[in-house]
């Protein structure tokens, strides 16, 4: 089963993540990639704390996490990887070429973002780390729940307006 | 988003309702309904707020509302994660979630933002859930 869903969340572990995508996928596992993240206990115990009992928690690295992924790879259940920007996913790309898809789950207004769907307003810089995603055959969408339309790269770059 | 509720002449207990959508302002609504004490609350909406605004906003109805209490909707939700990072940064704040109307309306009626008044409320509202027909009885649905 391995990873089953490759995500871009700024918020991270939330209700979207363990209970909207959760619950379908039947996760057994998160791979919590953020180097602040795994540099802190705090925020990893607040985290692990918000996460399901049955669900294992890994907090990695960028460097740690490309390292392991063919040992989150092998594990025989369903799991899901998360990063809170576009720019940690795009170096995980880089690293391992096992990853054919991204979603992007929630990147929310911030100066310097522009509107794209009510859920993901994109920098200038997002835009370019997506398309060198793409570039490389990952299929980048948009899709904030599994009931939700998932929306294409090149049609969400042409989108304008939450 | 914050949603202000009635706000004047308050006496009791305040707080910060917090969750996704239309969740605290709906509950708040209901707690006015029931005791007219809505203004005790102020709520406050995750809706379009990546996780450093989430904490901005209730950072600032906490202090809008001179409330030291921060009431959520789920364990693992954002607005919990936002609250538990201010209470960090401020001992003095409390969060409690999984809130539901029986939870808030007896800590609205209650004297207090105290421990023990928190602890009391959250029993209230556990209390409050129930199915019917009772486990092991017989039903004829």
């Amino acid at each position: 089963m391995a990873i089953e869903l490759y995500r871009v969340d700024d918020r991270l572990i939330h209700g979207q993540v363990v209970i909207g995508w959760g619950h379908p996928l039947a996760l057994r596992f998160i791979v919590l990639v953020d180097d602040n993240v795994a540099g802190s206990d705090w925020e990893r115990e607040l985290y692990r704390m918000g996460t399901p009992p049955e669900v294992d928690l890994y907090f990695e690295t960028t460097e740690s996490a490309v390292a392991r992924m063919p040992e989150f790879a092998a594990r025989p259940d369903p799991g899901l990887l998360l990063t809170a920007d576009v720019a940690t996913m795009s170096r995980l790309c880089d690293g391992c070429t096992a990853i054919r898809e991204v979603n992007i789950g929630g990147l929310h207004h911030r100066a310097g973002r522009s509107p794209c769907l009510p859920y993901v307003f994109l920098s200038a810089e997002d835009e370019v780390a997506l398309k060198s995603i793409a570039a490389r055959g990952v299929r980048v969408i948009a899709q904030d729940l599994p009931a939700s339309d998932p929306v294409e790269l090149g049609d969400l770059l042409t989108k304008d307006g939450a | 988003m914050t949603t202000s509720s009635s706000g004047p002449g308050v006496s009791g207990p305040r707080a910060v309702v917090a969750g996704h959508a239309d969740f605290a302002a709906a509950l708040v609504a209901a707690v006015h309904r029931i005791t007219g004490l809505g203004g005790a609350f102020r709520a406050v909406s995750n809706e379009g707020l990546g996780a450093p605004e989430v904490e901005v906003a209730i950072r600032a109805a906490l202090t809008d509302h001179g409330a030291i209490v921060v009431f959520t909707d789920l364990p693992a939700g954002s607005c919990t994660m936002a609250a538990r990072k201010i209470m960090r940064a401020d001992p003095a704040v409390s969060v409690v979630t999984g809130a539901s109307v029986g939870l808030l309306l007896d800590f609205a009626m209650g004297p207090d933002v105290s421990a023990e008044s928190l602890h009391r409320a959250v029993s209230r509202g556990r209390e409050a859930m129930m199915v019917f027909p009772a486990a092991g009885a017989a039903g004829g649905h």
